[in-house]
């Protein structure tokens, strides 16, 4: 599965979304490469959640979402994280009543493979705090211990993409620092490509390699992250200077 | 440094005191210490009234319907941790399953422990075929639409029960031994009753292993936890819930089936025991399963002794009796007793 870095994973072209009868997303059009960062950037209700949510085909798209070449839209979600896409839903989404090893072990559910052991202890060494609290149930976890798991828990299913929808939301600002340091290492040293959602958008630009801005549920600037750092309506909006 | 080391541990001994006093202070110790208060000045009193034999008999019997709350209990947790409802049609479940055990040992003369496993299968392929059919076209967060589903299975059932085998009481026997017993301690103890008790005990380990050691119970831990992450983790949802129907339609129907010597077969004999159990499984926090089976016994206890010794309450009014009990314990514990509170922090 090593495919060189610089292909590309993902690509969306022309993805309608939305729930029942309301439309958020109005042909949403962006790609990620191999070993990747990419932040989408976004106001409240610009359909940031909509689109990862589309991409694991939780709710009725229209559209294009390959994979590796390979067609995502109509299949079920389940199918979508057998083929490799983790999501780290917005407020953790972690199992509160289960403990830290079972959420774990859970993360692990479409793989069958004998080597589930072994990557949690992986994961144990790589965030030392959730191997502390092992036995400890989800839900007694502080927010950013709950983050560590959530993102834990995704990487368990060994995803060719990781979707991160806000990780910061709700956590004090010296934790997300840690978070995005942590996130940078492990596309730097795990070769994770990953797919973020953010509102914050000054450390999101420190780890990510491009950016694209949804406004109103259409990509309306896309660029590196160095070039839309620079950018003056970027700025203004989401930079806040 | 020896006196050093006393005055530390009497130091230590005084603190612990004071942490008792406050304990005891807090609002938890106190309202346990109310309970078990009032539970022994009952007891004290009824065996000053009646004799040690009638109370402890009235224990012995009480446990006896106790434990058939309890697993009829337990399979309304099953669903209940599956699908976020309480399914009303659990006691006619139980009923058409118990029916169907009374086919295979009365008409086609199943042993009949034989008959009870084979009601026990195929009442589970039926609680999955409802599922299936009936409750996965739903959003499982529309929780009002899949009650509506239930209390339709409930009239469904009755209806159906009627038709095939009429409104006459059919006899249906223990699978133990029936009308031996011994006596130990002023109170009789039939083997019929006995092996309910076990039975319910080891359904209960049964299921807790399932759910413990099977990927298919990590499944159903964590789908009862959170719905949507558990299908961003790729569990397919609609089959995990549908093994908690065929779960709890399978113990639904050994509870029926324990029960009918007593009571006899009718379409309407779950009724009662539906309502004493729904009052179980809320008592026992709903989404627990030894809650479950701790919150039968007490129902049981609660009904036999409410209406063994407060005369004016009888057997008649002992259901409100048992009814009025839950509302106190729920108004101190909204969470029932091992309910989860659900220890989020954000």
């Amino acid at each position: 599965m090593s495919t060189a870095v610089g292909t590309t994973l993902l690509n969306v072209e022309d993805l309608w979304a939305g729930y029942g009868p309301v439309q958020v997303l109005h042909g949403v059009s962006f790609n990620v490469s191999h070993g990747e960062v990419v932040v989408i950037l976004g106001a409240n209700g610009a359909g940031k959640t909509t689109t990862l949510r589309a991409l694991c085909q939780m709710i009725s798209t229209r559209g294009r979402i390959e994979l590796d070449g390979a067609q995502l839209v109509g299949h079920s979600t389940t199918e979508v994280v057998r083929r490799g896409v983790a999501h780290v839903p917005q407020g953790r989404g972690t199992f509160p009543e289960l403990s830290v090893h079972d959420n774990l072990e859970v993360g692990a559910y479409v793989r069958k493979d004998k080597e589930m052991g072994a990557d949690i202890d992986r994961w144990f060494t790589a965030f030392p705090r959730l191997a502390d609290r092992r036995n400890q149930m989800a839900g007694s976890l502080s927010g950013g211990e709950q983050q560590m798991l959530a993102i834990a828990r995704a990487l368990m299913s060994r995803p060719r993409l990781l979707l991160l929808d806000e990780p910061s939301l709700g956590l004090a600002p010296i934790i997300v620092q840690d978070l995005f340091r942590r996130l940078g290492q492990l596309n730097a040293d795990e070769d994770i490509t990953m797919l973020i959602v953010e509102q914050n958008a000054n450390l999101a630009f420190e780890i990510a390699h491009r950016a694209y801005v949804l406004e109103a549920g259409q990509m309306a600037i896309s660029g590196s992250a160095e070039e839309l750092r620079n950018n003056e309506a970027v700025r203004r909006a989401y930079l806040g200077y | 440094m020896a006196t050093g080391l006393d005055t530390d541990k009497a130091n230590a001994a005084i603190k612990e005191g004071y942490t008792a006093i406050e304990r005891f202070g807090s609002r938890r110790v106190r309202n346990w210490t109310i309970a078990v208060v009032a539970i022994l000045a009952f007891s004290l009193w009824a065996v000053w009234r009646d004799g040690w034999d009638l109370y402890f008999q009235r224990i012995v019997d009480a446990l006896n319907n106790g434990f058939i709350y309890a697993a009829m209990a337990l399979s309304l947790v099953l669903i209940y941790k599956a699908t976020g409802v309480i399914n009303f049609a659990q006691g006619n479940m139980a009923m058409f399953g118990t029916y169907i055990a009374w086919v295979l040992v009365y008409d086609h003369s199943f042993p009949i422990w034989l008959g009870i496993i084979g009601a026990m299968l195929i009442s589970a392929v039926g609680g999955a075929a409802i599922e299936r059919v009936f409750i996965r076209p739903f959003d499982p967060s529309n929780h009002l639409a899949i009650i509506i589903v239930t209390l339709a299975w409930f009239i469904i059932l009755g209806g159906l029960a009627t038709v095939i085998w009429g409104a006459d009481p059919y006899a249906f026997d223990t699978p133990f031994p029936r009308n031996s017993h011994f006596d130990l301690l002023g109170a009789r103890f039939f083997y019929s009753g006995l092996g309910t008790w076990f039975t319910v005990m080891a359904v209960l380990v049964l299921v807790s292993l399932l759910l413990r050691k099977t990927k298919v119970g990590l499944a159903f831990r964590a789908l009862s936890s959170n719905l949507e992450s558990s299908r961003l983790v790729g569990i397919h949802t609609g089959r995990t819930i549908q093994f908690g129907w065929a779960l709890a339609a399978a113990v639904g129907t050994l509870a029926g089936t324990l029960i009918a010597y007593k009571t006899f077969l009718t379409p309407t004999f779950m009724g009662t025991v539906l309502i004493y159990s729904f009052a179980a499984a809320t008592l026992g926090g709903l989404d627990s399963l030894p809650g479950a089976v701790v919150g039968g016994l007490l129902i049981g206890l609660a009904e036999t002794m409410i209406g063994g010794y407060i005369d004016p309450i009888g057997s008649d009014l002992a259901l409100g009796g048992a009814l009025v009990v839950i509302i106190v314990v729920l108004y101190v514990r909204p969470t029932g007793l091992f309910g989860s509170k659900r220890p989020e922090r954000v």
